[in-house]
């Protein structure tokens, strides 16, 4: 019989255990391989329809500002929904919660953006389209939709751990994306429109930050100096800050998005009941 | 040994626990019974250290709260619905709850009483609710536990496993494990339970042997001494039953009989 046993195993062995396992069923999830699956066609027909690499990285850059956050939201927080109970009983083990966070949130993360990279990169490989302009492009945009799917997947986590209610998380989760991902650069758009004659660009600035898809979009375009695609936030962010110290700025607006959120989730999942 | 002490728990408008005390005794089998809504899922999970009590305490023997991950070495639950990651095969999950436990030398008796390891190498999505449920009994036994937490343990489970599987808790039991198990089916509370905790609203209405519950409140049967119990009028008792440490002493609920 088992009195009081500790764990010999340190939180950094408990959260890689618990990666592992997590990962390797994520990875055989079949959403997960439609996802890497649709983004490898998506990036094969705009590199067929482009005829060159850096046109079809431009086009890809709407398809993968639009999809990552839908499938890292929304099939994120269901697949975390599902995972109730077993995350339930992964709690009564003799595991400390953070430990069983960081490995959760690892177990999904790190699946969702090795599919993330191969869906985008191998298009490329298999239509020999990289070449020197190219793949700098590529490696931005695989890394900062990388860090996209780790904003993203903390949101679900935060999502989950705050609502209870499945149905109601889920919508919170489509709210959150439709917000960000489609309503808010028009709301935006409308309040400058609406406050022109009023010196409203620093507003503007505090705007894009408060959007990751805004900032991704900013640093990606900024770098691939796309200047007409921007956006009005965009425009002014690179008005303000240009196009060096506005794409660091972004990008460190967007790692501090990862952060906030992971935060935040971690310390209700340590705090909350279950 | 389990010391419940005066946890009081409330969820939104909704006061779930109301001062409850038990203490759940080295070699006997606690039942917890109530109806719906009593507070027994939330009793279990404050056990478990899943729920965090507004107030009170729930300590193990040498006083160390069941929150502290190590306490929780001590514990093996089975859950009501057991639920595992889809794409994993009983195998891995068996695996991985291994390789959390390094320390412990996985005990396998349940595995080959319940016939189950040869089903165990398909991914849990394909496997029906039945080995899902002998799954989860083999993770409650297999890190030797000296508590033993069972939701509802043997729904789901053939007459032949749900046999093996009271055996393997008597076993536990004889072995001076502490078990705590919640069912609705009494001719099981009368097989396995030595002790009867009622809950009703939040509060423990009898705490104490069965055959001390069948002796006070003149009842033949288990469920006819348990719908006694339900009758009792809501806030005629106080809102703790027994002390810690004291689960042979009983207080029984008269007002269900005067």
């Amino acid at each position: 019989m088992n009195t009081i046993a500790t764990s010999s195993l340190g939180r950094v062995d408990l959260s890689w255990i618990i990666a592992i396992h997590q990962s390797r069923d994520v990875l055989r999830k079949r959403w997960l391989i439609a996802y890497a699956g649709l983004l490898t066609i998506a990036g094969d027909l705009l590199l067929r329809l482009a005829g060159n690499g850096p046109s079809a990285l431009v086009s890809l850059l709407n398809v993968v500002l639009l999809l990552i956050p839908l499938i890292a939201l929304i099939l994120g927080a269901a697949s975390l929904y599902s995972a109730r109970e077993f995350t339930e009983l992964l709690l009564a083990q003799p595991i400390p919660r953070r430990a069983l966070f960081v490995g959760l949130y690892l177990g999904l993360t790190v699946p969702l953006a090795s599919s993330t990279a191969l869906g985008l990169t191998l298009p490329f490989l298999i239509e020999r389209a990289l070449d020197s302009t190219t793949v700098p492009m590529l490696a931005l945009l695989v890394a900062v939709s990388m860090l996209l799917v780790c904003v993203f997947t903390a949101l679900a986590f935060l999502v989950t751990v705050t609502v209870r209610d499945r149905a109601r998380g889920l919508g919170v989760a489509v709210l959150a994306w439709l917000g960000m991902g489609l309503l808010y650069d028009g709301v935006v758009l409308a309040v400058a429109t609406t406050f022109r004659d009023w010196p409203i660009e620093r507003g503007m600035l505090v705007a894009m930050v408060l959007n990751p898809i805004d900032l991704a979009r900013t640093i990606l375009l900024l770098r691939l100096d796309v200047a007409v695609l921007m956006g009005y936030t965009g425009a002014v962010f690179r008005a303000a800050f240009g196009t060096t110290g506005g794409a660091t700025l972004a990008t460190v607006a967007l790692v501090l998005w990862v952060i906030a959120p992971w935060w935040l989730a971690a310390r209700a999942f340590d705090r909350s009941d279950f | 040994m389990i010391c419940v002490h005066d946890v009081h728990k409330r969820f939104g408008a909704v006061q779930v626990l109301r001062g409850v005390t038990l203490a759940l005794v080295p070699g006997r089998v606690t039942a917890i019974v109530g109806p719906n809504a009593a507070g027994k899922s939330t009793l279990i999970r404050s056990v478990l250290g899943l729920v965090r009590p507004d107030r009170g305490s729930i300590t193990l023997a040498d006083g160390r709260d069941v929150r502290l991950p190590a306490a929780r070495a001590a514990l093996g639950y089975m859950p009501q619905q057991p639920s595992f990651p889809d794409n994993l095969t009983g195998h891995e999950v068996l695996a991985m709850l291994d390789a959390l436990r390094p320390d412990v030398v996985p005990d396998g008796t349940l595995l080959e009483r319940l016939q189950v390891a040869g089903q165990l190498d398909k991914p849990v999505r394909t496997l029906s609710g039945g080995t899902r449920q002998k799954l989860s009994a083999v993770i409650a036994f297999r890190y030797r536990p000296s508590v033993l937490i069972l939701d509802e343990p043997t729904a789901g489970l053939d007459p032949l496993a749900a046999a093996v599987f009271k055996s393997a808790i008597v076993a536990a039991r004889d072995a001076g494990v502490t078990v705590l198990l919640t069912t609705h089916v009494v001719a099981e509370l009368a097989v396995l339970a030595d002790d009867i905790a009622f809950l009703l609203d939040g509060v423990i209405r009898f705490a104490g042997p069965v055959a001390v519950l069948l002796q006070e409140t003149g009842a033949a049967t288990l469920d006819a001494a348990l719908a006694a119990l339900m009758q009792t009028p809501a806030g005629s008792v106080p809102a703790s039953a027994i002390e810690p440490g004291a689960a042979q002493r009983v207080r029984i609920v008269r007002e269900a009989r005067s």
